[in-house]
């Protein structure tokens, strides 16, 4: 199968006029995205307007209101149980604090989900906790506990741990934030590496513009409760697009506001 | 108007969570390594808890009823009144009141900070259920363990009851068993150890469900575990009256 002609054809992932609001508070109204093979595609937008909402809609984790969102051609939005389970193995999630189970060790936490997905003996799947952690960079530390890591080991060991049952996409949830620039920059060469050797496919949610451009093959804007703009960055560049513009180059005021409240998220109280 | 609808709202949330837990309960493989760990801290944890408040609470109402039933010469039924007392209510509620403290509390500050760093989340993301993986495994920990601490608590608490009585009342130990083994039927201690297993319930059902709904960082966790202990004692207490006429009808007594 020739990856290459279809990331030209055939989308793996669509939104369709996706509606979702909690309670009051409208996040999505009437949003379309499409979401190629094998491509790293970048959604940005300001804090709290939803970004990762989309992510957890992908996996079954929110439904949506109304709408249509489609993963390999099977409908989203009403799937239960074992389809449900199907669909999060081919899809993986790296959440925003990494969300490493305290109670376990590093080793029990990437073995979460070969065990739960009936991944191979237990032997295979020690090797394969030995794999994952090298790909990461980080051999050895499989007897070590969440508590014992720093943010950045932290997000890698995450990561690990959702690429641990080879999936076809793999969803990141503000990769960079809160990370030392060494840390950021190893966290964005792991997203493409995924990308080249493994042709995983990758959609990053963040508001980190300099990742971005260092990632990512397209760029979606949420503005105004949907995608505003879906392009590549040259594109995007030369967009006739205010909001956007300020987002690309500057936009200093806003992406200091965002980089506080970030923090915010993260418990991190200033 | 508004916390009414707000609490029939709870209400119908935790129906809705027990659904779930009995259906994932059900289905197979059955977990026991995951239920035996919550047995092991939720139930044998509490156990000096529960033998030190029954000791005292027998000790003490045996103290005041050899003392007030003196002046009607009836000091010698102490052992009859101390040992109804713990097994049908005290033993139950009181066991049920202190151990749902400790042992709820503890579910929403562990499911609760789990919901707030999305550990939740990644259960299922990770191709699991939550609710099979947090919630089955305690609410069937406490649904055994609580009529297992309750009994405990029966035995220490007339024990407690029997030293006092032996003091104040100057009965041998020998008379104070042979009262409490003659007064006690099977009924009575059903009737304990049945409302314990409703207690037991809804411990672990609302401090998971505090637990699940818990919003808003570390401070969102430090509020659900304050309404968790709130929730849970009223909770026992205020369902022990009608538990206890549910027990009573079960039993003949209309």
């Amino acid at each position: 199968m020739s990856t290459e002609v279809q990331a030209q054809e055939e989308p793996i992932i669509t939104f369709r006029g996706v509606d979702k609001a909690f309670g009051p508070k409208v996040i999505y109204e009437n949003l379309d995205l499409d979401i190629y093979r094998g491509e790293v595609l970048t959604v940005i937008g300001g804090s709290g307007m939803g970004k990762s909402v989309m992510l957890k809609m992908l996996i079954g984790l929110l439904k949506s209101d109304g709408g249509s969102i489609k993963a390999f051609g099977d409908e989203i939005t009403t799937m239960e149980g074992q389809q449900l389970l199907g669909l999060r193995r081919r899809v993986a999630m790296l959440f925003q604090g990494a969300a490493l189970f305290d109670s376990m060790s590093v080793a029990e936490n990437i073995k979460y989900p070969l065990v739960e997905h009936g991944w191979g003996t237990p032997a295979e799947q020690n090797d394969r906790v030995a794999e994952v952690l090298e790909m990461v960079g980080m051999p050895g530390i499989e007897a070590l506990r969440p508590s014992e890591l720093s943010g950045g080991m932290k997000k890698r060991v995450g990561l690990a741990r959702s690429i641990a049952v080879k999936p076809e996409v793999i969803l990141y949830d503000e990769p960079t934030t809160g990370l030392d620039p060494l840390n950021v920059r190893r966290i964005n060469g792991l997203i493409l590496r995924l990308q080249e050797q493994l042709g995983v496919t990758s959609v990053v949610v963040t508001h980190d513009m300099d990742s971005c451009f260092t990632v990512t093959d397209r760029l979606a804007f949420l503005y105004d409760h949907k995608m505003s703009f879906v392009g590549t960055l040259d594109q995007a560049r030369e967009a006739d697009f205010p909001a956007l513009q300020e987002f690309l180059q500057g936009g200093r005021g806003v992406l200091g506001d965002d980089e506080v409240a970030g923090l915010a998220e993260e418990g991190v109280n200033l | 108007m508004n916390q009414a609808l707000l609490l029939l709202g709870h209400i119908g949330g935790v129906a809705r969570l027990t659904r779930r837990t009995f259906r994932e309960a059900l289905r197979r493989p059955f977990e026991s390594n995951l239920l035996i760990a919550q047995i092991d801290s939720s139930g044998i944890g509490s156990w000096s808890i529960a033998v030190l408040t029954a000791l005292f609470t027998g000790a003490v109402m045996a103290m005041q009823f050899a003392i007030g039933l003196e002046p009607y010469g009836a000091s010698l039924y102490t052992g009859k009144l101390v040992s109804l007392g713990i097994v049908k209510e005290l033993g139950p509620t009181l066991t049920a009141v202190l151990v749902g403290g400790r042992v709820g509390a503890g579910y929403t500050a562990t499911i609760g900070s789990m919901n707030v760093t999305e550990q939740v989340d990644a259960i299922s993301a990770l191709g699991a259920d939550p609710v099979r993986k947090l919630v089955v495994p305690r609410v069937l920990a406490c649904i055994i363990a609580l009529p297992l601490l309750t009994i405990l608590a029966d035995v220490v608490g007339c024990f407690g009851g029997m030293l006092i009585t032996m003091d104040e009342v100057g009965v041998t130990w020998r008379f104070f068993v042979d009262q409490v083994i003659d007064t006690l039927s099977v009924g009575d201690i059903l009737h304990g150890l049945g409302k314990s297993v409703f207690f037991g319930y809804f411990i672990a059902i609302i401090g998971c469900y505090v637990g699940l709904n818990t919003r808003g960082g570390t401070e969102g966790v430090g509020r659900s575990t304050t309404t968790t202990v709130v929730a849970i004692s009223i909770t026992v207490l205020v369902s022990n009256f009608f538990l206890t006429q549910l027990f009573f009808a079960l039993a003949g007594h209309t």
